[in-house]
This record gives C-alpha cells, structure tokens and sequence, in this order.
C-alpha cells in the first residue's frame, strides 16, 4: 500500500464518520419504532409459537397441531387461489390503466378519472365489504339485474364457495386499486419527457412506448406494489369475516388462515397455535419477498 | 389496415384508427369507472331512503331530504350521539400519528438513500421485511405487548403502533434514490452546508410532494384501520368511527338476526358509512394537488 492511497483512504473514511453519524441521527426515531413495534412483537410471536401455555418449550408441537386441524389446507387453498386472481388483476389492471390516463391529452379528464377511481379507497376495512354485501344482495343491489343474467337470484347463491376468489377479488380491487393508480401514475410523471419523446421520434407507437420503454421504468414500483399486495392479500380476514356474519355462518367461515389464527386465539384460547399459524404466513411472506428483491434489482439503486 | 384500398393514403387512414384507438380507450376508462363509482353512488342514495324505498325503489333513485334527516336523527339518537363520539376519536388518533409518522420517516428514508451508516442495509432489508409482514399477524403480540406496558385502554396503544408506518419510510427512500440526484447534495457539502442543513435546505423542499403521498397514506391507512383500536380500546367511547361502524352492523337486524331493540335500520348504517368516510375524501381532494403535480414538480429539470 503506497502512502498516497493510504491518505486517500483516511479521507474518505473521516467524511464517511461524518456522513455516518448524521445518517444514524436521522434514523433514531424510526429504528426506536422499529425495535419497539417491528422487532419486539416478531420476538413475542416466535416465543409464543414455540412454547406452550406455561411457556416451556415445546420444539415444533404447535406446528404440527395447528397443520392437522382439519380446515387447516383448505383455507391455504382458499387464500392462495384468491392471492393469484387479486394479483394477476392488480398488475394488469392498475398499470393499464395508469398508462390510458397517463396518455390521456386532457390533464382534467385524467384528473376526474384518478379521483372517481379513488374514492372506493376511501372505503377501506370494513366499509367496502359492507357496501358489496349489498352490492351482492340481488334484492337491493344496483346490478341486481345483471345478476340474474349470469344466473343468480338470491344472495345465498352469489356467495357460493366457488365464487368467493373472484368476489374477495373484486372488492380487494375496488378498494386497493385507485391508491395504486396514483403511485403509478405518479412514477409514469417522473419518467423523463426526452425518454418518451426519443421514443416517439424512434417511431414507437403507444404499445411499443408502454412495453419497451414505460413499463420497465415503472418495475420497481410494480414489484413493490406485487410485494405489498401479496401481503394484503395473505392476511386476508375482514372480508371473510363480516361474509360469514351476514351470511349467519353458511358463507366465509374459517375461510382464510388468519381468520384460523383469530379462532385459535380467542376462541380455542389457544395463543400458542395461532402464534405458530402467524409465523408460517410470515415465513411465506418472507420468501416471497426475497424472490421479489433478488429478481427485480430491489436494491440496486445505490 | 391490410386491406387498405390503394386510393386512400397514409394520412387519410390516420385518423379513423386514432377515432376507434380514442373509442376503445374511452370506453375501457368509462367501464372502470363505472366500476369504481357505482356502489359509492348507490351508498349516496341509500342514504336518503326508508328501508322500504332501499328494496323496493329504484336502486339508483334519490329518496327525500326528509328520509335523509329522519335518519341522520336515528343516527345521533345510537347511544346519545356515539357516532359524534367515534368521528372526535378518530381524527385525534389519525392526526397525532400522521405528525409522528411524518417527522421520523421523512428523515429516516432521506438517511437510508443519500448517506452511510453503519447498519444501514440492516435497516433497510429489515423495513422491507416488517413493511411485507401482514400487520394482522402482529396483532396479538403487539397487544401482549402493550398490555404489559400498561397501555392498553389509552390512546397510545394505538397511536403509537400507527406512528410506525415503514411504508413511509419506504416511499421516501425510492423517492430520494430515484428523484433527486446526489451530485446536488454533494454540492451544498462542498459549499461547506452542514448534514443537517443539506437535509433542511435542500433535501426537504424537494420532498414535498413525497411528503404529502406519505402523509396522505399514513392518514388513510391510520383513519381506516379496524382491528387494532378493536383490541386496543375495547370501551365505546373510545372507539374510532371505523369500530363504531362495526358495531352498528350488528345491530342491524338483517345482517344480524339477534339485534333485539336497539335496531338500526340499513339506510342509516348506509349514513354511518359515508360519515365515517367523509374525512379521508376531503383529504383526498386536498392532497390531490400534491399527487397532480407529479412526484419531482420540475424540481431538477433545469
């Protein structure tokens, strides 16, 4: 090592120590939240899913109690079924639409449109599952009519077990969708003008634009929209829920895993078992995640 | 276009397929927002109706001011003016969050992206990780949490969980890596601004608008959340309006059959709905200037 690259070295490492400590001062609050209600809870849930009732260890008993429950492999079917229709629709749906408007000339058109698909978002939690219980219900519903074309009269028969992927989709969708839209939007907006006006002069159409040149500049954030969306959709419980509330227990029950976890813990008094449960969706989680963040360049943005 | 006769030229074939182009577009935006705006429109009304107009009327049709007061009265009437109560609750919980949130992400995705730190990929990967954990999963242990802190009952139990939103954090961070260049920070350092400065004077005034997305997310997510305050306050008159409306649906006695004396009609939960949402539209249309105006406002481009 030369004198000269060791100086270099020294620096670059003093204005890191300076860069490094006003970095860390920056994050304190975040990371104190983080620890406190990120990392501490994670911690307790792991315990919880390992012990029994009087906290000893009990290795992976939990586990295997929680997967022989008998409605345990349904409701993974339920939520992974449910899962690939809310995704697929997601990504084609919201980035479609996100690039129609972003084409659109008149700025207040989009403008309107971008608020109308909105609104439903508004709705989120419990107030769009109740408004698509009526909307379901052909006695009250507005599209009552175009229910009875595709064959349903009453509600009992649209909340038939088959149907219930594509009626969660619809409502996951209806809220989730417009939030999307604008943060898509958005990204669309921070696309250089000369890279769209390069592409045009290439003589690209609209698709060959979208496809070639838009649609990969928005990857991160369809990545990132996918990741969290999936993990919506995994946690899938209130729309279930207040289905099997409305429906008196034909519809909905013990439908998705979490709804299982909730049993296990208020119902069975079996906090042990629902933290096991919790775990395996986390891990599932996780995974996916990663799949995401290697595939997609995540971090690359350094 | 393949058996375009010879007599027409390029030009005159231009603008048949930019009509049909312009058609299909249109109709596919006006589908959607169909889509997006009928049931909230079909909410709207039933507002205004008897529960005999809600079965037997029009679906779409406009009841009387006169059912609208009559309801909004039963409304008040619920527990001497609960539904009062639960909106006051709400927007203290939502606001105190919001103000937290705001002033440690901000800074924390601002640190994550433009400086060094020791830690700071842990930091990183681990918001990534507990952003995809479904918050669901983390709702018992983060009330056995609270509960041995001593908080359960109080506004902090769950404010404070609110106020961790790494969903902030992150849209800062892919904010500041992707919109605004470091060569620009490292000029002010060069100019002798100090980290502190570099953040308040030039980082932060082109935050704006990701200040405002972050802001208008943590708001919503924090006003329409449902099962933590669910487990958190269990009292009445600490309720966010979001639970409050959960407990008026089961005390209607078309969703739930046992709803005895106290009952509530659908048209007045239908109001209860759209009260509870109100706040989150306004937000919305003020925020909307923000959103508009795209994610960087021209702030780089000369």
């Amino acid at each position: 090592m030369t004198l000269d690259s060791s100086t270099v070295g020294s620096r670059r490492r003093r204005s890191g120590a300076r860069g490094s400590r006003a970095g860390l001062a920056f994050v304190a609050g975040y990371a104190l939240l983080l620890v406190a209600f990120g990392v501490l809870p994670t911690g307790y849930a792991i315990y919880f899913a390992f012990t029994d009732a009087g906290g000893s260890f009990t290795g992976l008993a939990n586990f295997v109690s929680t997967a022989q429950d008998f409605r345990f492999v349904d409701a993974i079917g339920h939520v992974a079924l449910y899962l690939l229709f809310w995704l697929v629709s997601l990504v084609v749906f919201v980035v479609g639409l996100a690039l129609l408007l972003h084409r659109l000339s008149s700025g207040s058109i989009s403008r309107t449109l971008r608020f109308l698909y909105y609104i439903p978002g508004a709705l989120a939690g419990a107030a769009s599952v109740l408004v698509w219980l009526f909307m379901l219900d052909p006695t009250v519903s507005p599209v009552g009519s175009l229910l009875g074309m595709l064959g349903f009269d009453t509600f009992g028969e649209v909340i038939a077990p088959g149907n219930l992927p594509v009626l969660f989709t619809a409502i996951a969708f209806w809220t989730g969708a417009g939030g999307w839209i604008v943060v898509m939007y958005g990204a669309l907006n921070n696309i250089p003008h000369d890279v769209l006006e390069a592409a045009r002069i290439d003589g690209a159409g609209a698709w060959q634009t979208a496809w070639h040149v838009q649609i990969p500049m928005l990857r991160k954030w369809i990545v990132y929209m996918v990741i969290l969306a999936f993990a919506g959709g995994a946690q899938l419980f209130v729309e279930p829920q207040l289905l099997s509330l409305a429906s008196v227990g034909v519809a909905g029950r013990d439908y998705s895993l979490n709804q299982l976890t909730y049993d296990f813990a208020f119902q069975m008094n079996n906090v042990n078992g629902a933290a096991a449960v919790s775990m395996e969706l986390l891990v599932v989680s996780v995974t996916a995640a990663g799949f995401f963040v290697a595939r997609s360049g995540f971090f690359d943005a350094d | 276009m393949t058996r375009a006769p010879h007599r027409a030229s390029r030009q005159s074939h231009q603008p048949v397929r930019n009509a049909s182009y312009r058609l299909l577009t249109g109709s596919v935006l006006a589908v959607f927002a169909v889509f997006f705006v009928l049931p909230v429109l079909w909410l709207v009304l039933a507002a205004t109706k008897t529960d005999q107009q809600l079965v037997h009327d029009n679906p779409l049709s406009f009841g009387s001011w006169d059912a609208l007061l009559a309801n909004w009265d039963a409304l008040k009437g619920f527990q001497d003016g609960a539904i009062l109560q639960w909106l006051g609750n709400s927007a203290l919980y939502a606001v105190i969050s919001l103000v937290i949130t705001l002033c440690v992400s901000v800074p924390a995705g601002y640190a994550l992206a433009m400086t060094e730190f020791r830690g700071r990929r842990l930091l990183l990967v681990s918001t990534l990780v507990v952003m995809l954990m479904p918050s669901a999963t983390l709702v018992v242990p983060l009330f056995l949490e609270v509960n041995a802190a001593h908080l359960i009952g109080t506004m902090w139990s769950i404010i404070l969980p609110y106020a961790f939103y790494p969903f902030g954090v992150y849209l800062t961070y892919i904010y500041f890596t992707t919109a605004v260049p470091k060569d620009l920070l490292a000029a002010a350092r060069m100019d002798g601004c100090s980290e502190l400065g570099v953040f308040r004077h030039i980082a932060l005034p082109l935050a704006t608008p990701v200040i405002a997305l972050v802001g208008f997310f943590s708001f919503v997510a924090n006003w329409t959340n449902y099962f933590l305050p669910y487990v958190m306050l269990p009292q009445d008159d600490q309720m966010p309006v979001q639970v409050g409306v959960g407990n008026l649906l089961s005390s209607v006695p078309q969703f739930n059959p046992t709803a005895g004396s106290l009952a509530v009609e659908r048209p007045q939960l239908a109001l209860a709905t759209l009260v509870a949402i109100t706040p989150v539209l306004v937000v919305f249309l003020f925020a909307q200037r923000f959103l508009v105006s795209g994610m960087l406002a021209g702030a780089t481009k000369e």
